[in-house]
């Protein structure tokens, strides 16, 4: 199938579209210790990865994010794992193309790419070509192994946007891309940007779709949600926002938002003007089930 | 340059070098602290009432959400550009100390940008500062603790797998008999004040601004101890 054409295809048909719920989470619960790279297990225990993409389509989840959101080579040098960027990210698209893809998938899989976490040069250590080059390296993989979309998420710098936006173009020119950042700083991104300018320069930058994900729970999410909305009015608007804000339990934090809150939450971003919702930290395959019947889109 | 700062007033002249400091201008910020010290200033009246007191309106505007992070990046290079005249200059002159913070993300864990602006704002607030970086474990702490003769101890976790590892390393610094000396600060989105009181933390920083003030309180505490 074209670059692209699965995209087209979801986006074209009417109505909400469901996203899917954490893939951490899932991790955690399934043994992950903390500390090791997600990403490891997308060869190591593929079962586990591939198990976890069929639950969301299961509960009627449309977008398969990739277990790739630290798959860059800035973030798997930290784990010593920067020299297996095409293997990991290459793995990690077959497996959710597993799912998506499969007869009667019906579903579309993003390429998951999240932030460098370094700060771009000169207020930063890292510079912008070194960005580039590795960011084209992961959608290279990304897009060697299928993926339909590119999904640039919890991104606080709309420099560093810009430098994936550019390696993922040299990678796959012709791969639509959504781009989400995190407004969890009074209203904003860490590094001050605020919803309104995200959704005007995220657009201008030719993002297929634009909106927030992570940070906070779906209280906070809705407001930054009606402001991009105000601020480009012809954008397709995607919300993943946590299962509610953590509490901690026995020296633990959890989230403990529940699948009726979030289906609630899903009605009101729905109301709002957003088109794609989904859940980020905390959320699972139950929250999205629920989600998906609030929206009329379940299986 | 120099001449035209030169007819300041002294007042004038702290408030452009706490507006250059605001705006993340070092160069000129490196003169207004050579004209301090010209004048006659020690450095550390050049340190308190010009850097120190340009700092101060740095992180109330980064905790009222006026300023956001790459603001306060600048304003810190900014002030290391004044700190480098005067740093030298201070041990000479046997400057009053204002403490030592070592700071580190614990073990598991490899985020950075929070801690880094902690000891940036930490530095702007005058107090020398070593960062241990990531993934950092009880030894290294415990080290590096003995070998700063630190004052307070930061710990940064992003992670809730990762943030029990605080208890582990606050037991090992009672166990070394390191404790009860330092202050010890800890941060991180999934922390709250419940957390650091329940590991034996002397206090939860929810932000930036809020570990220099609360290292600035809990560091006259423990001065005023001493001194009783």
């Amino acid at each position: 199938m074209p670059d692209g054409a699965r995209w087209a295809a979801l986006r074209a048909a009417p109505g909400p579209i469901l996203a899917d719920g954490a893939m951490g989470t899932m991790l955690f619960e399934a043994g992950l210790t903390s500390g090791d790279s997600p990403e490891r297990w997308n060869v190591e225990r593929p079962d586990v990865i591939r198990g976890v993409h069929q639950a969301y389509r299961a509960a009627g989840s449309r977008i398969l994010l990739t277990n790739t959101f630290g798959g860059n080579r800035f973030r798997l040098a930290l784990h010593g794992l920067d020299t297996r960027v095409a293997e990991l990210n290459e793995a990690a698209a077959r497996l959710a193309a597993e799912a998506a893809h499969a007869p009667g998938g019906d579903a579309v899989v993003a390429g998951d790419i999240g932030p460098s976490g370094g700060i771009l040069a000169p207020l930063g250590d890292l510079e912008r070509d070194d960005a580039v080059e590795g960011f084209a390296e992961q959608a290279a993989a990304l897009h060697a192994g299928g993926v339909d979309v590119f999904w640039i998420e919890t991104m606080s710098a709309l420099e560093e946007v810009e430098a994936v936006l550019e390696g993922v173009r040299q990678a796959a020119p012709r791969v639509p891309v959504v781009v989400t950042m995190s407004f969890d700083t009074h209203g904003h991104t860490m590094m001050g940007v605020s919803p309104e300018q995200a959704a005007k320069e995220l657009t201008a930058l030719g993002a297929a779709a634009v909106g927030g994900n992570c940070g906070l729970g779906p209280a906070e999410l809705l407001p930054a949600m009606v402001a991009m909305r105000a601020s480009a009015p012809d954008a397709v608007l995607v919300a993943k926002p946590n299962a509610g804000l953590p509490v901690l339990e026995d020296g633990r934090a959890v989230y403990r938002g529940s699948p009726a809150e979030m289906a609630d939450s899903a009605r009101r971003l729905v109301a709002a003007g957003v088109r794609i919702v989904g859940g980020c930290c905390g959320s699972a395959p139950a929250h999205l089930r629920a989600m998906a019947e609030a929206l009329g889109v379940a299986p | 340059m120099s001449e035209d700062l030169g007819h300041l007033p002294l007042e004038e002249l702290l408030e452009q070098i706490q507006d250059n400091l605001y705006g993340g201008h070092p160069e000129p910020v490196v003169a207004g602290v050579h004209e301090l010290l010209r004048r006659g200033l020690t450095p550390y009246e050049a340190l308190t009432q010009g850097l120190i007191a340009g700092m101060d309106v740095v992180g109330e505007d980064f905790r009222t959400g006026k300023l956001f992070v790459p603001q306060v990046l600048m304003a810190a290079k900014a002030m290391k550009g004044g700190m480098e005249v005067l740093r030298p200059l201070l041990a000479e002159t046997g400057a009053p100390r204002i403490g030592t913070l070592v700071i580190g993300t614990v073990k598991g864990d490899i985020h950075d940008i929070g801690k880094n602006l902690v000891g940036m704002m930490m530095e702007g607030a005058g107090f020398q500062v070593v960062n241990l970086g990531i993934n950092t474990d009880v030894e290294k702490f415990l080290h590096a603790v003995r070998e700063h003769a630190a004052d307070i101890l930061g710990m940064s976790a992003l992670l809730t797998t990762t943030m029990p590892y605080m208890r582990v390393v606050i037991q090992a610094l009672k166990e070394a008999g390191l404790r009860e000396k330092l202050i010890v600060l800890v941060g991180g989105a999934p922390l709250n004040a419940d957390f650091a009181k329940s590991i034996g933390a002397d206090a939860y920083c929810r932000d930036a601004a809020k570990a220099v003030e609360t290292a600035k309180r809990l560091m006259a505490e423990k001065m005023g101890a001493a001194l009783a």
